[in-house]
């Protein structure tokens, strides 16, 4: 360790101002910070700091998706070779077809992503913020595994651009970054990113998996129930047989790359909340309010909207409303700050994510606008949390101008 | 039955180099010391000395430029070497040389009866026991014309490694009672003592005694305003803490007033913490003379706790309000390699991410902001460690917005920049909080 330090040392002059790299000064001060904590101490205020820091809690996100991710990987590949009627799954070529399809979308994202975020801290003559490291593992999971590669480039430069560094970069955007990435793939290339084709890796990669034939459509259990019709619903996988609740719990079913196994995304939640890098009163109300519209919409089931047929559970288990609750609600910057806010803006979240999905067929899923509309109303949420604590200050005054 | 109020936010850290011992083990008489007007916020300083003139205990050195009659006194005989001026000829500091044949910490009063309020003001004026005290709104030395609501009066200090405050009153029964009877000339409204819970200090007549936790941050005296009696617009309220009333009795009663102040030398870098009994302004160095652990490490030497002391190094001086001086490792001579995912057991934090946090043992924290400075990202966190009804996010927000309208909104004449020292350890995208809200309210003093 100490040759790495001393190396650090000996090159750390060209990247300073005057030095030959000097446009390179924030990547190199990144990556140093990241391989040594700085040394630098406090000046003013107190002398002693908390050990936890933003690289820590980025990482610790990063570490509890990688149950999504790593089973993402199993279920790309489970897919494919279940839609070639495959009858045997080996574990490892699965895992392997898994991990080429989704490669190349990761450092898709991370290239043009960090790419974005060192030009623009260079500029800014900031240090690099860690916020991408958690996005860009993000991006690949929550999009479907076929969007072309330069449809994400595009999807993910936008966002991080006019989504965060416009508003200031890590910790001031309004919108969360991963999801826009998502809504700008959704809303820019509708007939390429949604209905029956992306959802399913359809090509053998490197000789691994299977060329499924042109064509080939398999669609998402919430793909398959907006487009039905009739008045007992069920929900098949690529091979015609019925889907249980439980495949969707383990995530055997088609959909984005990380978010069909709740399974998976509950070993993550309950990471992010044992370490407390995560708000446990955000995931709880998202979850309640996502029970009580499925648990409505149930109570007044109708075959015109086939989703009310779902079960209450089902809703939870089904799409990504698992994964908006415990990753995409709960990023601190986006949501809501306060206590009493945090369970309003849950709330809100859960039921609108359900209502979209139930009452609008032409949004099979809802958690990512829900997500969204949380965002944009967050700001206002919090408003009214401290609007009490200033008119009960208010009515304390004019208690004692009375008295 | 004395009134409980039940605090459950806050944080005791756990930091290494607490006192066993708490009795005085050594009385220690600097060659030099310092008064720092700096300590004293509000108070414009006009030089009363200049350099060569000898002066006694008690003795004015400077004036407030606005009210001439507050002064800061010197606590110790001796003669004034320099007078040392910063920007705008500002003095930063009086230094004084002791005169070690006989340096005397005590002052003889002239005796004349207290019988009204305005003695009680001219007595606490003259003897530098004024400045001693602070009001909100705003943090700083009272103002002449303040007619406080209430007067608060700390007995217990919670910040790290502190010295109890109760036993330096010990047997000064009397003079607290006197004290009091003194301060409540001053207020229409009451004189609140607050002590921590099971207390073994006396009720004294004429104040109301409030019961606190021993969790920081109860001992600050915004907390404990906003618990038992907030500030409203417009209205002030004076605090102190319960040795300055018991020297404002001894001085009533006795004529006397001893400027000495007992010390706690405390942190990981200190041999043995102990206490020695010695004056403000006494010389950093000289305290601790053959106390610091040689161990090859760069330390750091706080005038007060690791919370809201200043570094000041050997060659510094005990600043004001401090009895405490506290020696940590600087920390700037390791490199860690990414610490950020460490795994160490003796990483201090109060993140469940930390194993440390567990095990109940004791930490030896440096000075190392542990991070870089980030954005506000995580939410909730100031929160835990604000035991008063005050946003702490919306009102740093709006400080940092010099958003006047907001800030009184939120409370901003309710805190103090030492209320904000505990969500300021804990941030992780480590703000500087309390310069934060000390710019605040300056600037709301200054405009509003």
């Amino acid at each position: 360790m100490k040759s790495l330090r001393n190396y650090l040392d000996r090159i750390k002059p060209n990247f300073e101002p005057g030095g030959k790299l000097q446009s390179f000064q924030s990547v190199f001060d990144g990556f140093e910070t990241f391989l040594y904590t700085p040394n630098t101490t406090s000046k003013s205020g107190v002398n002693v700091h908390d050990s936890l820091d933003s690289k820590r809690i980025m990482i610790i996100v990063v570490l509890a998706l990688m149950p999504c991710l790593l089973f993402g990987m199993y279920n790309t590949g489970y897919q494919n070779w279940l839609a070639a009627g495959a009858t045997e799954f080996p574990f490892w070529q699965l895992m392997a077809y898994g991990f080429l399809a989704v490669l190349p979308r990761i450092l898709v994202a991370y290239v043009v992503g960090l790419g974005i975020e060192f030009a623009v801290a260079q500029w800014r003559r900031e240090e690099i913020q860690e916020g991408f490291l958690v996005t860009g593992i993000l991006i690949p999971l929550i999009c479907p595994v076929e969007t072309p590669l330069w449809m994400l480039a595009v999807a993910t430069a936008f966002s991080v651009i006019f989504v965060k560094e416009v508003f200031g970069g890590t910790g001031y955007n309004v919108f969360n970054v991963a999801l826009v990435t998502r809504a700008f793939l959704f809303f820019a290339y509708p007939a390429q990113m949604s209905g029956d084709k992306v959802f399913v890796s359809t090509n053998s990669i490197l000789g691994l998996g299977y060329d499924l034939p042109d064509g080939f459509t398999g669609a998402t259990p919430l793909g398959q129930i907006a487009s039905f019709t009739g008045d007992k619903l069920e929900l098949l996988n690529l091979r015609g047989d019925a889907i249980s609740a439980w495949d969707a719990f383990l995530g055997l079913i088609p959909g984005s790359f990380g978010e069909t196994s709740t399974l998976c995304i509950l070993i993550g939640a309950v990471i992010l909340l044992a370490t407390g890098m995560a708000s446990w009163r955000i995931m709880l109300s998202v979850v309640a309010g996502g029970l009580l519209m499925g648990w409505i919409a149930n109570v007044f089931q109708t075959p015109t909207y086939p989703a009310s047929f779902l079960s209450p559970i089902d809703q939870l288990l089904y799409g990504g409303f698992a994964f908006a609750a415990v990753f995409m609600a709960t990023d601190p910057v986006t949501a809501a700050r306060t206590g009493t806010g945090k369970y309003v803006y849950g709330l809100l979240v859960g039921v609108v994510a359900v209502l979209i999905r139930t009452y609008n067929n032409g949004y099979p899923e809802g958690a990512m606008l829900a997500v969204l509309l949380g965002n944009a109303l967050a700001p206002l949420i919090d408003y009214c949390v401290v609007q009490a604590n200033v008119s009960r200050r208010m009515r304390r005054l004019k208690e004692r101008a009375r008295a | 039955m004395r009134k409980t109020i039940n605090l459950k936010k806050g944080l005791n850290l756990r930091i290494e180099g607490a006192l066993a011992d708490t009795n005085v083990s050594a009385t220690v008489i600097p060659a030099n010391i310092a008064i720092v007007p700096d300590d004293f916020p509000g108070f414009m300083p006009k030089p009363d000395v200049k350099e060569g003139d000898s002066v006694k205990a008690g003795s004015a050195l400077m004036h407030d430029k606005n009210a001439p009659d507050i002064h800061l006194v010197s606590p110790i005989s001796g003669t004034v070497e320099s007078v040392v001026r910063g920007a705008r000829r500002k003095i930063e500091r009086i230094v004084i040389k002791t005169d070690t044949a006989s340096p005397s910490t005590v002052a003889t009063m002239t005796s004349t009866a207290i019988t009204s309020a305005d003695d009680v003001r001219r007595m606490l004026k003259s003897s530098g026991l004024w400045a001693m005290m602070r009001r909100r709104p705003y943090d700083i030395v009272p103002m002449e014309s303040d007619r406080p609501r209430d007067i608060f009066v700390t007995a217990l200090d919670t910040a790290p490694l502190a010295l109890n405050l109760e036993e330096m009153v010990k047997g000064m029964d009397a003079q607290i009672a006197k004290g009091v009877e003194a301060m409540t000339k001053l207020t229409d409204g009451t004189i609140y003592i607050c002590v921590a819970q099971g207390s073994n200090l006396a009720d004294v007549k004429g104040a109301e005694m409030i019961e606190l936790p021993m969790l920081h941050p109860a001992g600050n005296a915004g907390v404990q305003i906003a618990n038992i009696k907030p500030v409203n617009k417009g209205e002030v309220v004076w605090t102190l803490d319960i040795v300055t009333l018991a020297k404002l009795g001894e001085a009533i009663l006795n004529g006397k007033i001893d400027y000495s102040v007992e010390t706690a030398l405390t942190g990981s870098e200190v041999i043995t913490p102990k206490v020695v009994k010695t004056v403000p302004g006494a010389q950093l160095g000289e305290l601790l003379a053959g106390d610091e652990k040689t161990d090859g490490r760069n330390h750091r030497v706080i005038s007060g706790n690791v919370l809201t002391g200043t570094p000041e190094g050997e060659a510094g001086y005990l600043r004001y309000p401090y009895r405490q001086v506290t020696v940590i490792p600087e920390g700037d001579d390791t490199h860690e390699f990414m610490g950020w995912a460490s795994l160490s057991p003796s990483k201090m934090s109060e993140s469940r991410s930390f194993l440390g946090r567990f095990l109940g043992r004791k930490f030896n924290p440096d000075a190392r902001i542990n991070g870089g400075r980030r954005a506000m990202i995580m939410s909730g966190i100031y929160d835990d460690y604000m035991p008063m009804d005050i946003l702490p996010e919306p009102l740093i927000k709006a400080i940092i917005a010099k958003d006047i309208d907001k800030m009184e909104a939120l409370g901003i004449y309710e805190v103090a920049p030492e209320d904000f020292a505990l969500a300021e350890y804990a941030d992780p995208s480590k703000l500087e909080l309390q310069r934060i809200v000390r710019q605040g309210l300056d600037y709301m003093r200054n405009e509003a």
